[in-house]
């Protein structure tokens, strides 16, 4: 099977030139700024003192903020409806869980779209309100619509590795528990919960991180002069036009998200004793997508 | 008691579901409306349908999604393949080193995938276009399909292929006969998910695009300002095309596995 080593030069030039080059170009702009003539580019630290102004770091802690409520609301709704689903017969679990996948499959823009006119100002919820004599409440362009927008697209990727913990636990362990005297409340906290702790931390990975770096949502939901890092970093490219500071926050950016990934994982490593040979290293990153597809085989 | 607990699961899951569907069919519904309006329903036309189908731009953007889609996936799947089947057989430290940088595209965010790309094409002086969402494309589908074929080639009987090989067939030869038959289901869940992600994609194709080549992202996007319920027309076929494979991808298999009698998990695997 020697013969198939040489294949893997290709791939090793793709990645070189398509992921390796353009990050470094992300970092040499960071650290640099337009010189003058004779020098086209000067090295400086200015980019990263800049976005250390009290100005720019609140849209990095709005950004983290909104992420965190983001995550907490949809582990409050989908551990719930995880486990209730786990508990349902097993063709059911299918259909469940196949209902649950087939929004992520449908366009972001599409799905986000829609809100925007159940939302507006004369949308159906409003008309909805307006009849039952509540009065209209302003909605769009508020923190509550980017919310609303991001818990809506992003549910289902905590629902799903959730669902897959808690069903792939060994049914025995808790049944011993309760033979061993505790009381149910006990039971799930101490057994159920702990078990299905690496779908917890998945599904938290999967809603946090997109949710940080979101930023078509917030554009659409959250009106034009709505800022989160994301869209900051938009800005700084398309209308300012200021690429190295706008490196320089991507840069950031793709630090606090590769950190927190690894801390995750660190996390999610020890405490994942009971099945710790299902994943390695490498497929966890590329569990979103993948969980997606979860239905199809 | 009993009982009580099973409605109120039921009302749960049925409430998560209807804020999960809800949007959707709303959208569909409205789809149908004669009116401008996205909240009074004035009565069933098909305006906006044929709106959608008179529109250029929007026909366009679908042209384009769906063959930057199709390309996309078809070089992504062969090149991801290939580096996986060769990743087992290269030294330790290239395959730890290649698998390394390859999760760098999927832990990175997009938008900054995008922005590396986007300063990449200008820098190496790239007009930017159809030739440019393409190569992108193809740079952030890779990744996923050697995450999906490799643990595949991993659990391959180095065996079999010697065999082959020893009894006369040629490298290539044992690769189309040998290698790929064992790792098709790898390599189709590898493609499915490099279209969907091609197919949905808007952060990256919008950085990358140029002037006048857009996907249906990006066209929606640019709509987003001002309602337009052609939008929720071309959705609304995007969800029926979606809802009808969904479907069909997945109880075709259950139904070839009755006609076949049992086994119905090792086809669904």
């Amino acid at each position: 099977m020697k013969q198939y080593k040489k294949l893997v030069s290709p791939y090793c030039f793709w990645l070189f030139a398509l992921t390796i080059i353009p990050m470094m170009l992300i970092a040499f702009y960071a650290f640099t700024s337009k010189g003058t003539e004779i020098t086209t580019f000067q090295f400086t630290l200015d980019n990263f003192f800049k976005f250390m102004d009290p100005i720019f770091l609140s849209v990095l802690m709005r950004s983290l903020v909104l992420g965190v409520l983001t995550t907490a609301i949809c582990f409050l709704i989908g551990y719930p409806i995880a486990y209730m689903i786990a508990k349902c017969k097993e063709n059911t679990q299918t259909i469940l869980i196949l209902l649950i996948t087939i929004p992520t499959w449908i366009n972001l823009l599409m799905r986000t779209y829609a809100w925007m006119s159940i939302l507006s100002n004369n949308g159906i919820i409003n008309n909805l309100l307006q009849s039952i004599g509540l009065g209209r409440v302003h909605m769009m362009y508020t923190d509550f619509a980017v919310v609303i927008g991001m818990v809506y697209n992003f549910l289902p990727f905590m629902i799903l590795p959730i669902h897959t913990s808690l069903t792939n636990m060994d049914k025995s362990l808790t049944e011993a528990s309760m033979d061993l005297g505790a009381s149910r409340i006990q039971t799930f906290f101490k057994v159920t919960f702990r078990l299905s702790l690496s779908g917890v931390l998945t599904g938290i990975t999967m809603v946090f991180l997109p949710a940080i770096s979101a930023f078509v949502i917030p554009k659409m939901l959250g009106g034009g002069q709505y800022s989160l890092i994301g869209n900051f970093i938009e800005q700084q490219f398309i209308t300012v036009g200021n690429w190295h500071f706008g490196s320089a926050v991507s840069l950031v950016l793709a630090v606090i998200v590769i950190v927190l990934m690894a801390l995750i994982y660190r996390v999610e490593k020890r405490t994942n004793v009971s099945n710790e040979d299902e994943e390695g290293g490498n497929k966890r990153y590329g569990k979103r997508k993948k969980i997606r597809k979860g239905s199809m085989h | 008691m009993v009982k009580e607990k099973k409605y109120v699961k039921g009302l749960c899951i049925s409430l998560c579901l209807l804020f999960l569907y809800a949007p959707l069919f709303i959208m569909a519904f409205f789809s149908f409306n004669s009116a401008k309006s996205l909240s009074h329903f004035k009565g069933f036309s098909m305006r906006w349908y044929e709106s959608l189908f008179g529109n250029i731009q929007l026909l366009d953007a679908v042209f384009v999604s769906v063959s930057i889609a199709l390309l996309a996936t078809l070089i992504s799947t062969v090149l991801g393949t290939i580096t996986a089947i060769a990743l087992t057989k290269s030294k330790r430290k290239i395959r730890t080193a290649i698998l390394q940088v390859n999760n760098l595209p999927i832990m990175n965010p997009e938008i900054v995938t995008a922005i590396s790309l986007m300063i990449f094409f200008s820098f190496i002086s790239i007009e930017k276009g159809y030739m440019t969402m393409l190569l992108a494309h193809i740079a952030f589908c890779t990744p996923y399909v050697i995450t999906n074929v490799y643990p595949k080639v991993k659990q391959l009987d180095d065996n079999l292929t010697d065999a082959a090989m020893d009894l006369g067939a040629t490298p290539f030869q044992t690769l189309v006969k040998v290698i790929l038959p064992q790792i098709k289901s790898g390599i189709m869940a590898g493609a499915l998910l490099a279209f969907t992600m091609s197919f949905d994609d808007f952060v990256i194709s919008y950085f990358v695009s140029g002037n006048g080549v857009e996907n249906i992202s990006i066209v929606i996007y640019n709509m987003s300002k001002r309602m337009n319920p052609s939008i929720y027309a071309l959705s609304t076929i995007v969800l029926v095309v979606i809802l009808f494979v969904l479907l069909l991808g997945t109880f075709v298999p259950y139904l070839i596995v009755k006609k076949r009698g049992g086994k119905v998990n090792e086809a669904l695997r």
